[in-house]
């Protein structure tokens, strides 16, 4: 344990967060060690195009503008590891970060940026029909669904897109949503709402997946008259959202009831001094593409402030443990 | 060992007559998720070379094998034992986690 190399920074995740503040610490010559985890790419690797990323005038897949950050943090030499954080220890002023084939990796600072999970309904059958029928990747699995009728369920911007990419497969797409108005932005609403193969079912929440080995239907009840009913669908796609994936710090740091991490003000500074918070995991409003690689920038940025002050005030310490 | 590619053809012998357990990713170059699992996959095949073979089938060229299977999400990973189908994985997942659930089968 002795011997190990103190870290200056070490970055927990790998989307448009992660990657960020893996290119500017980096470039800083922090040497920053990355972990990616093996959902390296974050939410960005389930979607199609992405429209809206700045400086991509015609667009650009996820996984392709994932690539091309992955590839600007290695040309600047940070250490990009796939492996999966399993626990860590944040406090004090060395942090330790326990990885899931069990090594121990120490640093100064750390830069959580794990990001959100897709969220799943909770009805009975979802689980169990996961992967027969049951999907949370459009891009993944619409492919197998050619001329068969399915359901998307969510009203927000990824529901909307999915929806839209599966008419590309799919005979019929049917948007179920519980409530009448939607979150999605309006040119993604348009888009949805002009497509002939797709049908809005609103007030309508879901009951159950039904099927014994796949999928065959969506048990959902109408909010307002309470008529239940069951939609003959063999794929039906989950897109209500996400939670941040902050189970690494709870009890650690300080989260919000939903999970999400605290940061300080304007700043990317968690309750924990040297730890900063990026992306999705922090951010409830936004979510975009662009916020979360903005928000890794800004926690490279506080890192390397953090690292410069207690340079300053403690210089004995750290030439100790280097 | 590398992993080694097989195709709706020849999908019989190598998986299904092989003496050597068989894990199958059955993937495609469209999918965010296969391509996070792949090293994994590599690095598995390379350090259980001998116990474990990988094998990959890409479902876009390959539509009948997983048909087969009732493959309708990737990536999914099914381990095959003396042709037998004995267990399947849903999604990308770290090694870790991967070989939490294969060891015990080998």
């Amino acid at each position: 344990m002795n011997d190990q190399p103190l870290h200056d920074v070490i970055v927990i995740g790998s989307g448009p967060a992660g990657y960020t503040a893996a290119i500017y610490t980096a470039r800083a010559q922090l040497n920053p060690l990355v972990f990616e985890g093996t959902a390296f790419g974050g939410a960005l690797m389930t979607t199609t195009e992405v429209e809206n990323y700045p400086g991509f005038r015609s667009g650009i897949t996820g996984p392709e503008l994932m690539d091309e950050m992955r590839e600007q943090a290695l040309r600047f030499g940070a250490d990009l590891q796939m492996e999966d954080v399993e626990s860590v220890s944040l406090e004090g002023p060395v942090k330790k970060v326990v990885t899931a084939g069990g090594e121990t990796h120490l640093a100064r600072s750390v830069i959580l940026a794990m990001g959100a999970a897709p969220r799943y309904l909770g009805v009975p059958g979802e689980q169990e029909l996961l992967g027969r029928g049951v999907s949370s990747c459009a891009t993944c699995d619409g492919f197998f669904f050619k001329d068969q009728d399915i359901a998307v369920v969510g009203g927000g911007d990824s529901a909307m897109e999915e929806a839209t990419f599966l008419t590309r497969f799919a005979r019929s797409v049917t948007v179920v949503h519980r409530r009448d108005e939607f979150r999605a932005s309006k040119i993604m609403l348009e888009r949805a709402r002009s497509n002939e193969k797709i049908t809005f079912l609103t007030n309508t929440t879901p009951l159950a997946v039904e099927g014994d080995t796949t999928v065959t239907g969506l048990r959902v009840r109408n909010l307002l008259t309470g008529e239940e009913s069951t939609l003959a669908v063999t794929g039906i796609f989950i897109a209500i959202g996400h939670d941040p994936r902050s189970e690494l710090v709870r009890g650690a740091a300080d989260l919000d009831p939903d999970g999400y991490v605290l940061v300080q003000g304007h700043t990317t500074a968690t309750t924990l001094p040297g730890v900063f918070a990026a992306g999705d995991l922090v951010d409830r409003t936004y979510r975009q593409a662009i916020t979360a690689a903005g928000s890794g920038c800004a926690a490279a940025l506080d890192a390397e402030r953090w690292l410069a002050e207690i340079h300053d005030s403690t210089p004995e310490m750290i030439g100790a443990q280097s | 060992m590398s992993t080694v590619t097989v195709s709706d053809d020849s999908f019989a012998e190598t998986v299904l007559a092989s003496a050597t357990p068989v894990l199958v990713d059955f993937w495609a170059t469209w999918c965010g998720p296969c391509r996070m699992v792949a090293p994994v996959l590599d690095e598995i095949a390379r350090e259980r070379a001998g116990v474990l073979t990988v094998a990959k089938v890409d479902v876009d060229a390959n539509p009948g094998t997983a048909r087969d299977f009732q493959v309708v999400s990737i990536p999914t990973l099914i381990l095959f034992k003396n042709g037998q189908p004995v267990k399947r994985i849903v999604g990308a997942k770290g090694k870790a986690a991967l070989l939490r659930e294969l060891d015990g089968l080998l």
